[in-house]
């Protein structure tokens, strides 16, 4: 045990990262209180919805999940992945091959955040997470969302089925962000 | 849009698992670690493999049709079990949420918060009015996203989206709103990305928060794209509002709602 003080950052982070949800939730029952808010009916009220909604997204992500984990079962991530790596040592940027270990993690990290999340290990087992590709890995992994599910969940939660520019803009956002990764990498950590 | 990409992963999907499997029957036997992983996986739950399980497992070592066609099967099985296993584990947070929701709505907690950053709300979604709920609930969602609140986050964003859906003329199309909304929402504005530090802490790192001035950069940089890229695209012809609704309903309605509210007493 240590004081207060003497923690490392990333434990004072820890910390305080948990500590926001119980005083988030004084604050909202203090204020209530103040306000003379009748709370437990008001909480049961809203609880309701979180029943219903959860519910309706069902079939949505059904769905979503199933083409999804089918796609990444027949094996075609891995199999690309060694394509490129072979072309980039024909077009002589072999040099730049361990980079692509990252390529699998920026295809993956829209579709799948589990998938995400094993191809990350994965990178950490191999090149450590303190090394260059390790740092790139987090960078890019902390950047991101995994934008097909969060897409599914909330169109699925009001029955929208036409999504119009959304994925697309989505997409290029995620683009952005993995790029931003790979470049900001290059700039802070190589 | 989503229906072809939805429509080709599929194909893709199986088709290249066939030709896989039609690949690997002409070179010779080399099941995928894919397959090895998961029968690994299912003998684990069942305990000992007997002698059946184990006379199985040779005959998909054999015959790289049967592990793909297996494989494939199994996982669309799993998939759909494991998406409903997600909705049902989502019940007990949202009701927790939005209950919680709920009272600092009561209270004019959701409020003050849309009103402190009513300029930042109005310039992002001009088409939501004024002290519309979908505000508040937006905002709560944003700030739960950038403390890295991933479990508060989703039934906040929930709810915010049935208050857009409020405001949706059309029901089933998404309005702009919506699109801008899920644009900045999934590029992840992270001011302490507390998953990635628990990834990277799990895995011996000497400095599990030095990737997080990396983080924050790229995560500005791909909000800023989604913003920019939503408006953008939504001009497109192609992603307009269907039957020659109005592009963006009820942005008229400040204006009007303003007057309305003056006209009231």
């Amino acid at each position: 045990m240590h004081s207060l003080f003497e923690m490392p950052f990333r434990e004072v982070m820890d910390t305080f990262s948990q500590w926001v949800i119980p005083v988030v939730m004084l604050l909202i029952v203090v204020w209530a209180a103040l306000k003379r808010v009748p709370m437990y009916e008001s909480f049961v009220t809203g609880a309701k919805e979180g029943f219903d909604v959860a519910v309706m997204i069902i079939p949505y992500l059904v769905a979503m999940l199933f083409v999804i984990k089918v796609f990444m079962a027949s094996g075609f991530f891995d199999d690309l992945k060694t394509a490129v790596v072979w072309v980039m040592g024909h077009m002589g940027l072999g040099a730049y091959t361990e980079t692509l270990d990252v390529l699998p993690l920026a295809l993956i990290r829209p579709l799948s955040g589990s998938g995400a999340q094993g191809v990350l290990n994965d990178i950490y087992s191999t090149h450590g997470p303190d090394s260059f590709i390790g740092l790139m890995a987090s960078t890019m992994m902390g950047s991101t969302e995994t934008t097909f599910y969060v897409i599914t969940v909330y169109f699925g939660a009001v029955q929208v089925k036409k999504m119009r520019h959304t994925l697309p803009a989505c997409l290029i956002a995620d683009a952005a962000g993995i790029i931003a990764a790979v470049v900001l990498a290059y700039i802070l950590f190589a | 849009m989503l229906n072809k990409i939805w429509c080709a992963l599929l194909i893709l999907g199986i088709g290249y698992g066939f030709a896989k499997a039609v690949y690997r029957s002409v070179t010779g036997p080399s099941p995928s670690r894919t397959v090895l992983d998961q029968e690994a996986d299912s003998g684990k739950e069942e305990g000992v493999p007997d002698e059946k399980t184990r006379a199985d497992q040779a005959k998909i070592e054999r015959n790289p049709f049967l592990a793909m066609g297996k494989s494939l099967t199994d996982t669309s099985v799993q998939a759909a079990e494991s998406a409903v296993a997600i909705c049902i584990g989502l019940i007990g947070i949202m009701a927790l949420w939005l209950g919680m929701l709920n009272v600092a709505k009561d209270a004019g907690l959701v409020d003050a918060l849309a009103r402190a950053l009513r300029p930042a709300v109005r310039w992002l979604f001009p088409d939501v009015p004024d002290g519309h709920p979908a505000q508040g609930a937006m905002l709560m969602n944003i700030s739960a996203n950038m403390l890295g609140l991933g479990n508060a986050a989703t039934p906040l964003g929930l709810k915010a989206m049935r208050e857009l859906q409020t405001l949706n003329p059309t029901k089933e199309t998404a309005t702009n709103a919506m699109a801008t909304f899920l644009a900045i929402n999934t590029s992840s504005v992270t001011l302490i990305p507390m998953t990635i530090i628990g990834y990277r802490v799990a895995n011996q790192s000497d400095n599990p928060v030095e990737p997080l001035a990396g983080i924050l950069m790229a995560t500005i940089v791909s909000t800023t794209v989604a913003i920019l890229a939503v408006r953008f695209l939504a001009r497109w012809r192609i992603f307009a509002m269907p039957q020659g609704l109005p592009q963006s309903p009820p942005i008229q309605t400040r204006s009007s709602t303003d007057r309305a509210e003056k006209q009231e007493p």
